[in-house]
């Protein structure tokens, strides 16, 4: 293999081959059992008699409700393999406990009291198998001294009430400020869920010893708002949200515009560096657009004194004026192209910026696409295949991969069967 | 000071920075791995800008200052190499010869250009795991161009999907993505990681931001690859609303006092006659609201009900009033509030406090997860330029103290 990291060998495992995981079917957890299940891990996914509840979360294949048709389902339970248990049952819930007894991590995010009340909880479970990782997700974490450990939550609500939400919104305030899109409350838990998990793999091999990794979903969110949190530890100073950029303690300047095709454009930011003002000049005299720009004389200053320093800004105007007129020109040269083109031109010339993509166009993007982030996965029933979205990291020699699509409802009760004869 | 014993086997070859970068060995590091940061001293480590930046302690400035650097380095060790120098190249080349990991969050093909291309990292070390994280990774027609956070988000989705209808997209009110990125970057370094305990093999492993974004869109994504539906359309997104699955009324509504706002989701029919019965003013009568799709096929009208009704109360007495009927529900939390006067964050050790050498005891960011067995400690502030120059020299590569302050004469430290 030379330095090219995307070079794979078809067939190669992944790194975390070997791993047997139980997952309770969940809301908050799937995403974790995902990526240990794309990562190689065999995932074996626990649902209660007539399947879990988000079997009929939306959307669905084709809008027809049904319990095979769910893309929420599909998209949070690749590569795993599902059973079917009552945990309310004694013979259910000895097959649990059978299943946890052959497997290296059990993720779960049950209210914190249930699997206690059913003997199936990580103090009954592990007081045997010490090496046993045991990760929950919960909404406020399980220690039975948080206070606040009983709430209820969705990802709305632990968005809202664990900051991130504060963040977010417009300039305007009376407009409410703004949950972000795709379940990241659940999602950030997960990824801690994850990192928790694998931290506790990796002591395991040195000390023999398992551990349970207590996720609090409302903590998570708390510690996943950059300065929101710190301005307040560092320096008791509260951040107002503004419209498409960061939250901050005094306003900062608008940097988004809109292409000719209508398309926004987050125009990043301004010039500072004598070629980056040489590059905005002529880019402006490229398009012709020379004579329409008063505020060239500005830029052309910026080059000959040999650009602009951040910490000039608050005392010398004329370095303000020339600050300004980089982002006045940005804003300029974005107006007269379509998005891409600006995106091209601005990235080309060395100033980064971006289109502001909907997230199905990460499937049609160039680069996405060259990447390899467009992934087939075959759903034999349906007799075809259906796009997924692909790695979140390339490891050539242990490659992120996508197994088999979503189980069916007891698909591979056999798990079950083979424990009970074996028990 | 204590340190976690979770992972205190494992070395770390550092040029991590901003939160991106530095939040991955930032997890590392509170589970006690030995990560040493590697800076340039002649640009007094200002690649990584919030060294420098704000919020600060007190009146003082300069490149050991900045709380958000303090806060996205604790626990790490600090050396300088002015890498243009062969001595220092020969210190690096020793010190990655003793790591398990290289991580880096450069541009694509910067570490390669100071001489340290993958090729030559598995010279020095053969099984060395290289971990680099940029926007658009070290493949592709993007490969040159460059990003920080929001760019990243802009490019994978995130930001489109945050927002109001009507209006252009809110985005994220901060560098989400670096807080991912330096998420997804940890998870890959410890992937890494059990691979090569269980094979001997090393690898590069490439990360690119904006894919680990976009694979944080959500069921969004196959609503798109399998009926067609694009969010790019008009009325979307609402993403104060829930479309994946559907829940009405849920969204965040203005209460009593300037810029106040409580969180309701109704998640099912029984949440809405909780809800209602609460409330219990006419309106919540109406036959149309009994169903969930009733509901939602009204839920402009149903949001302006609610809306005012909440209007006029107390976002806390909303929240704990439906709270105590099992209806989810939070007040959208003001920084203070949360870090402050939060009883569950203080129960959990959420804010710790670290010691730093100029700054002196600060809070940061916790984790919010707690092992059983070998918990994260965080006690050590982020290094200083330089801090552990002798220690790290002298502990890990025999340089005795004055062969080492020689080294700083010359300018190689």
């Amino acid at each position: 293999m030379t330095g090219n990291p995307v070079a794979t060998q078809t067939g190669t495992p992944g790194p975390l081959v070997g791993l047997k995981v139980i997952e309770l079917a969940s809301e908050y957890g799937a995403f974790a059992g995902k990526m240990l299940a794309d990562l190689g891990a065999e995932v074996v996914l626990v649902e209660p008699l007539g399947g879990h509840h988000t079997r009929a979360f939306e959307p669905f294949l084709d809008d027809e409700p049904g319990p095979e048709r769910s893309l929420w389902w599909w998209h949070y339970n690749t590569s795993k393999r599902g059973v079917v248990l009552d945990l309310q049952s004694p013979q259910g819930a000895a097959s649990f406990a059978g299943l946890v007894a052959g497997a290296d991590i059990v993720l779960e995010a049950e209210h914190p009291d249930r699997l206690h009340g059913l003997g199936l909880d990580h103090t009954q479970l592990r007081a045997t198998r010490p090496e046993l990782i045991w990760v929950s997700v919960t909404p406020f974490g399980r220690a039975s001294d948080l206070p606040r450990r009983h709430e209820l939550t969705t990802d709305l609500t632990v968005l809202a009430g664990g900051g991130p939400v504060w963040n977010c919104g417009y300039d305007d305030h009376t407009l409410p400020p703004v949950r972000g899109g795709g379940n990241q409350g659940y999602q950030t838990a997960c990824l801690w869920a994850v990192s928790s998990a694998l931290a506790a793999v990796l002591h395991r091999e040195i000390s023999g010893r398992g551990q349970h990794c207590d996720v609090s979903m409302h903590a998570a969110a708390n510690v996943t708002t950059e300065a929101g949190s710190y301005e307040w530890l560092v320096a008791n100073a509260t951040v107002q949200r503004q419209t498409g950029r960061h939250a901050a303690v005094n306003v900062t300047q608008f940097t988004r515009t809109t292409g000719t095709d209508g398309i926004d454009i987050h125009t990043g930011f301004p010039p500072r560096s004598v070629a980056e003002y040489q590059a905005v000049v002529d880019w402006i005299d490229e398009i012709g657009a020379r004579d329409d720009f008063a505020d060239i004389v500005l830029l052309e200053m910026a080059v000959e004194r040999g650009g602009v320093q951040l910490w000039e800004l608050g005392s010398d105007p004329l370095a303000m004026e020339m600050f300004g007129a980089g982002r006045d020109a940005f804003i300029f040269v974005a107006q007269r192209l379509g998005a891409y083109e600006f995106f091209h031109g601005a990235q080309q010339r060395g100033l980064a910026c971006a289109v502001i993509l909907a997230p199905e166009e990460v499937f049609e993007d160039e680069h996405y696409v060259a990447r390899g982030f467009r992934v087939e996965v075959e759903h034999p029933e349906l007799g075809r295949s259906v796009t997924y979205p692909g790695a979140p990291f390339l490891m050539p020699a242990s490659p992120w991969k996508i197994s088999s699509r979503s189980p069916q409802l007891g698909e591979h009760q056999h798990l079950v069967d083979a424990v009970i004869e074996k028990g | 000071m204590a340190r976690s014993r979770a992972l205190e086997n494992l070395r770390i070859c550092d040029f991590t920075g901003q939160l991106a970068g530095a939040g991955a060995t930032r997890f590392l590091a509170a589970f006690g791995a030995e990560v040493i940061r590697v800076e340039d001293p002649v640009r007094q480590g200002m690649w990584d800008i919030l060294r420098g930046v704000q919020p600060f302690v007190d009146d003082r400035r300069g490149i050991e200052m900045g709380g958000g650097f303090n806060n996205h380095n604790v626990e790490k060790y600090g050396i300088t190499l002015n890498l243009r120098m062969d001595k220092a190249r020969e210190i690096l080349r020793e010190l990655i010869a003793i790591s398990d990991v290289v991580t880096e969050n450069f541009a694509a093909g910067v570490l390669a250009r100071m001489g340290f291309s993958y090729d030559e990292l598995r010279r020095i070390k053969p099984d060395i795991l290289y971990v680099s994280n940029c926007g658009f990774g070290h493949t592709g027609p993007y490969q040159t161009y460059k990003t920080w956070g929001p760019i990243v988000q802009a490019m994978c989705g995130l930001t489109f999907s945050s927002g109001l209808p009507d209006l252009p997209s809110a985005g994220w009110g901060f560098s989400y993505m670096d807080h991912h990125g330096g998420n997804f970057m940890a998870i890959a370094i410890m992937c890494g990681l059990i691979h090569r305990n269980r094979t001997g093999e090393g690898q590069w492993i490439d990360m690119a931001c904006t894919e680990a974004g976009a694979t944080l869109n959500g069921p969004a994504l196959l609503d798109f690859t399998v009926n067609g539906r694009r969010m790019r359309r008009p009325g979307m997104p609402h993403s104060n609303h829930n479309q994946f699955p559907v829940m009405a009324p849920h969204n965040i509504y203005a209460t009593e006092g300037s810029d106040n706002w409580v969180a309701i989701s109704c998640r099912d029919d029984a949440d809405w006659v909780a809800l209602a019965k609460m409330v219990g003013e006419p309106w919540t009568a109406d036959e149309r609201y009994s169903t969930l799709h009733g509901r939602q096929a009204q839920e402009a009208e149903l949001d302006g009900q609610l809306g005012a009704w909440c209007r006029t109360r107390d976002r806390h007495a909303i929240a704990a009033d439906l709270q105590a009927l099992g209806v989810p529900a939070a007040a959208v939390a003001r920084p203070q509030e949360r870090v402050d006067l939060d009883p569950n964050t203080s129960a959990w050790g959420l804010w710790p406090t670290v010691a730093h050498r100029e700054m002196g005891n600060v809070r940061v960011d916790g984790l919010p997860v707690h092992l059983s067995e070998t918990d994260w400690i965080l006690e050590r502030g982020a290094p200083c330029l330089g801090q552990h120059n002798e220690e790290i020299l002298g502990r890990l590569l025999g340089r005795t103290p004055a062969e080492v302050a020689a080294l700083r004469a010359e300018g190689v430290l």
